[in-house]
């Protein structure tokens, strides 16, 4: 991913010049179908009215923004008051997904090492052993998952017969149950970068810095972790981002208190209860949210670049 | 050597296996304070793995390092006082060239200014302080090996490895080269141990070299001994050209041995211990020792037929066929163009050989 497409053939050759319109137009069609439209989409919804039972009524409203920010509202009699509920389910996403993506590089880069550590023809197996899991359905993995943390569960059974706890702990509907689902839902999406990264990890190097009187811990700060800092933010973006959005796990793990951003928009385009000018909004907040957070980092990974040469 | 001084690395009776596969077999070399040793031998003879061993990244499957009487054969590497300029070079990517080369420094526990300032001394030294802040991927293949170099000199190490550091470059470079590490080496005073498969390299940089082959140490000595008198037919084959001759020793008296080679040719040469009469042994002339000519001129002479004059700039190399055994080669120095007469091919001549140019090899 580190600047694949600089350099190699001369796509500005001369000889390409009157066929590179449309050789890119696929590419255009694909981009503006799967990508600019639902955004755009989303974007013309959010500011429509709302219809009772779903659905939209084709007029111009701020009503969903409105709702998501202020109580009593904008255009009310009374002086507007900030609307802290949604704020709150919103940063308790950010944080839940933050968590989620200290807990996946936490336990990913050491699995990852260790895979690609492995000689060449075992680390296939060890790549397809952490697929596996994810050959079924999330929904059907994380109701299992429920059943596995709740009070009579199998966890809190073996819990309990260690000696390790007296009373069954309350892992369901709780915070740290979101957590449980939404590390084991994304874990993969860091390994698998940071595996890719730390396989293509030169480690003469790590023997080098070993040579020049660096013990363990600076080898991996000095060394091995700036090498491999591209897959790092990969892995960091692809479970922040879902986990951001998730609502699988929030809604079966965390119950009605322990709501997030994903349930909240999920809720909103679901049956008579639905506000759908409201759910496209929270979305539209959501994805600059998210770019924000993207952005920051691309720039950051720019610096990095070209620093590298 | 010459006189008597401190040991530097003393490797006693190393062994490596790998499994089932023995890669060291009890090796023993000593080292000399302030030398330049070269481990020279064919890819998989051993000589990298002795040079990791000493360098820590491999440990001792049995035996004892010592550096200057310290055992270190169980230290890890970062407690050793030796560094190494790999083969690949091991360049940190993410750090400018200033940061490479002040890296051990900074690890040695220096500040980071003092470490910046003798990297900035050290860069000087290799010619590279332009570079400074550049990325290793910015460099060409010489400057990134020069860059290792003082890296791994910047800490001032008791000992460096150098593990075949000139392989990748180009021959004019490889030579300037060459005379630079020896130059370099001469400077600081500090032991180089370095490796090659190159023996033209060997013998131009070392002060003694050690031959190996199959995880064995062949022949120890300085240049001059292993290319005069090599000990057995790999040391006479590995280092240098030689025509080799199979031929059994008919007598051995008055420090004499007779020998015959077959098709009635007769030589006589230098007995050496562990040949006796009746053995098929192997006997090897340099072709530089040998000239040629219509008449005998020397007491030891084969007749052959020319085969081939080969022109290679510096000399001219002819190929004999003896009617007996491989092909002959003798070379002529170019330079000596007043004397130096050139047979066609076809035509018959005599190869002369002076006293002591012939030696019969163990093995």
């Amino acid at each position: 991913m580190a600047g694949g497409a600089a350099s190699g053939g001369n796509a500005t050759s001369e000889a390409y010049a009157p066929a590179r319109g449309w050789l890119l137009l696929p590419t255009w069609v694909v981009l503006g179908i799967v990508v600019l439209a639902p955004i755009v989409l989303m974007l013309i919804y959010s500011f429509l009215t709302k219809e009772f039972r779903g659905g939209v009524i084709w007029e111009f409203s701020v009503d969903a923004y409105d709702q998501f920010f202020f109580d009593r509202g904008l255009f009310g009699d009374d002086a507007p008051t900030i609307q802290w509920a949604y704020i709150q389910i919103f940063w308790r996403s950010i944080w839940q997904a933050t968590l989620a993506t200290i807990f996946c590089l936490l336990i990913g880069f050491p699995t990852a090492y260790f895979i690609a550590t492995r000689p060449a023809n075992q680390r296939t197996i060890w790549v397809f052993l952490i697929t596996i899991p994810y050959w079924v359905n999330l929904l059907i993995r994380t109701v299992s998952m429920r059943f596995i943390l709740r009070d009579q569960g199998p966890l809190n059974d073996l819990l309990q017969w260690t000696g390790i706890v007296a009373e069954p702990l309350t892992i369901i509907n709780t915070n740290l149950g979101v957590q449980i689902g939404l590390f084991y839902s994304y874990l993969p999406f860091m390994v698998l970068p940071l595996y890719a990264a730390i396989e293509r990890y030169n480690f003469s190097l790590s023997e080098a810095a070993s040579d020049l009187y660096a013990p363990r811990h600076k080898i991996l700060t000095r060394i091995v972790l700036p090498a491999v800092k591209p897959g790092l933010i990969a892995g960091c973006i692809l479970v922040f981002v879902p986990s951001l959005g998730s609502f699988l796990a929030p809604d079966l793990l965390g119950g009605a208190r322990n709501f997030m951003i994903g349930s909240l928009i999920d809720e909103q385009f679901r049956g008579s209860a639905g506000n759908w000018p409201f759910g496209a909004a929270a979305s539209m907040i959501l994805l600059t949210l998210v770019l924000l957070v993207l952005m920051v980092l691309a720039r950051q990974q720019a610096r990095l670049e070209k620093g590298a040469g | 050597m010459t006189k008597q001084r401190p040991i530097a690395i003393d490797i006693q009776k190393v062994v490596k296996r790998f499994g089932d596969f023995t890669a060291l077999k009890e090796v023993s070399v000593s080292i000399g304070d302030n030398e330049f040793f070269t481990l020279l031998g064919p890819s998989g003879c051993g000589k990298t793995t002795l040079l990791r061993m000493i360098a820590g990244f491999e440990d001792v499957t049995a035996g004892a390092i010592f550096l200057y009487d310290q055992e270190i054969a169980k230290l890890p590497p970062n407690k050793r006082p030796i560094n190494t300029v790999f083969q690949n070079y091991a360049l940190f990517p993410t750090m400018s060239v200033l940061e490479n080369v002040g890296f051990g420094l900074e690890m040695q526990g220096k500040s980071r200014a003092e470490a910046r300032r003798q990297a900035g001394e050290m860069l000087e030294l290799v010619q590279l302080s332009q570079f400074a802040h550049r990325k290793p991927s910015q460099l060409s293949g010489g400057q990134q090996q020069r860059v290792a170099l003082a890296r791994a000199l910047a800490p001032k190490p008791r000992v460096l490895l150098l593990d075949e550091p000139l392989s990748a470059l180009d021959m004019k470079l490889r030579k300037s080269m060459q005379l630079e590490l020896k130059h370099i080496q001469r400077e600081t005073g500090i032991t180089f141990i370095f490796v090659t498969h190159d023996q033209e390299e060997a013998l131009t940089m070392s002060d003694r070299i050690a031959v190996m082959s199959a995880g064995e140490v062949q022949q120890l000595g300085t240049a001059r001994d292993i290319y005069e008198n090599p000990r057995n037919m790999f040391v006479a084959d590995f280092i240098g050209d030689t025509n080799l001759l199979e031929v059994s020793v008919d007598k051995i008296e008055n420090g004499r041995a007779t020998c015959h080679l077959g098709g009635g040719h007769e030589l006589t040469c230098d007995p050496v211990a562990g040949v006796d009469t009746g053995a098929r042994v192997h006997l090897s002339v340099r072709p530089e020792r040998l000239f040629l000519s219509s008449e005998p001129e020397e007491v030891e002479s084969l007749r052959g037929r020319v085969v081939e004059n080969i022109f290679i700039g510096t000399d001219i190399t002819t190929i004999l066929d003896l009617g007996v055994g491989p092909q002959f080669r003798v070379r002529a120095s170019n330079s000596d163009r007043g004397n130096l007469r050139v047979f066609e091919p076809g035509q018959n001549v005599f190869v002369n050989m002076e006293r002591g140019a012939a030696r019969l090899l163990v093995d």
